[in-house]
C-alpha cells in the first residue's frame, strides 16, 4: 500500500504538466514496476525503514526520473534484460511473472542503473509532456 | 479485494469492484477468485470495467486464476479500460485470453 501512496503522490505532483490519461498510465505503470521491484527484491521484508526517493526533472524530451534506494545492489551490477515473455506456450506453462522489467524497458527510454555510495539509482526517461520547438516551458 | 459474483445460465460473471489490481492486492485477488469460482459453471467472465490500473503482479494474478480454472473451465475477460488493455497488449496476453470490450459483448458471444 505504501507503493500506491507514493505513486499517487508522484502523479499528483505532475499535475502542472497536464498529461493526458495515456501518458499518466505510462508513468504510473513504469514507476509501479520500479517501486515494486525495490520493495520485493532490494529490501528484506522484515526491514522497517525502507526509504525510496523519486526525483524528477521535466525537460524538452520528457520526464527524467531517478529512483533511488538503499537496498541490496542488483545482481551483476545491472538490471535484468527484460525480454518479452514467451506466451506461445501451453496454458499451464503460461508465465505469471517476469513482466516487470519488460514493461519498464518497453515504455521508458534511456534506462540506466548505477550503484553509488551504497545506493541503487535507476535513471529513466519517460517521453511524456514532450515539448515541440517554440513551446513555452512550464 | 471487493468482487461481486452472479451466475447466469452456464456462465459466471465476476465483477471487480476495486479500481486497482496491483502488487498490494494481487494475492487477495487470487484468493477471492478461487473462493468465488468454486464449483461454478464452465465459463467465468471477469468483468474489469471498474479497474483503471493493473501492474505486472495483477496481470500475473489473472493468469494464475486462468490456470487454476483450467482445464475444465475457461476465463474470459470483459470491459478492459485503456490502461488495463495496454498491459495486456504490451505483454501479448491479449492473445492468450478471449477479450471483449464490454460485459454485454462477452455475454452475447458466450450465448451465440
Amino acid at each position: 500500500m505504501a507503493v500506491r501512496e507514493a505513486l499517487g503522490g508522484f502523479i499528483a505532483c505532475l499535475e502542472p504538466l497536464a498529461l493526458d490519461i495515456e501518458e499518466i498510465s505510462t508513468v504510473e505503470l513504469v514507476l509501479a514496476e520500479a517501486l515494486n521491484n525495490i520493495v520485493e527484491h532490494a529490501y528484506p521484508a522484515e526491514q522497517e525503514d525502507r526509504p525510496i526517493c523519486i526525483s524528477c526533472t521535466h525537460r524538452r524530451d520528457g520526464l527524467h526520473v531517478t529512483v533511488s534506494d538503499k537496498g541490496t545492489a542488483m545482481p551483476d551490477g545491472q538490471t535484468p534484460v527484460g525480454m518479452a515473455q514467451d506466451v506461445d506456450v501451453d496454458l499451464m506453462d503460461m508465465p505469471e511473472g517476469g513482466f516487470g522489467w519488460f514493461l519498464i524497458k518497453d515504455l521508458a527510454k534511456d534506462v540506466r542503473y548505477r550503484r553509488e555510495c551504497d545506493e541503487n539509482k535507476l535513471d529513466l526517461r519517460l517521453a511524456v509532456a514532450v515539448q515541440r520547438a517554440g513551446q513555452i516551458s512550464i | 479485494m471487493r468482487v461481486s459474483a452472479k451466475t447466469e445460465e452456464d456462465m459466471q460473471v465476476i465483477s471487480v469492484l476495486d479500481a486497482r489490481i496491483d502488487a498490494a492486492v494481487a494475492l487477495a485477488f487470487k484468493d477471492a477468485m478461487r473462493s468465488q469460482t468454486e464449483n461454478g459453471p464452465p465459463t467465468v467472465v471477469l468483468d474489469l470495467q471498474n479497474v483503471d490500473f493493473i501492474d505486472s503482479s495483477g496481470l500475473g494474478a489473472i493468469v494464475a486464476t486462468m490456470k487454476h480454472l483450467a482445464p475444465a473451465r475457461r476465463l474470459v475477460l470483459a470491459g478492459l479500460t485503456p490502461a488495463v488493455d495496454k498491459v495486456f497488449r504490451l505483454t501479448r496476453m491479449d492473445s492468450v485470453f478471449s477479450v471483449f470490450s464490454s460485459l454485454d459483448d462477452a455475454l452475447a458471444a458466450q450465448r451465440a
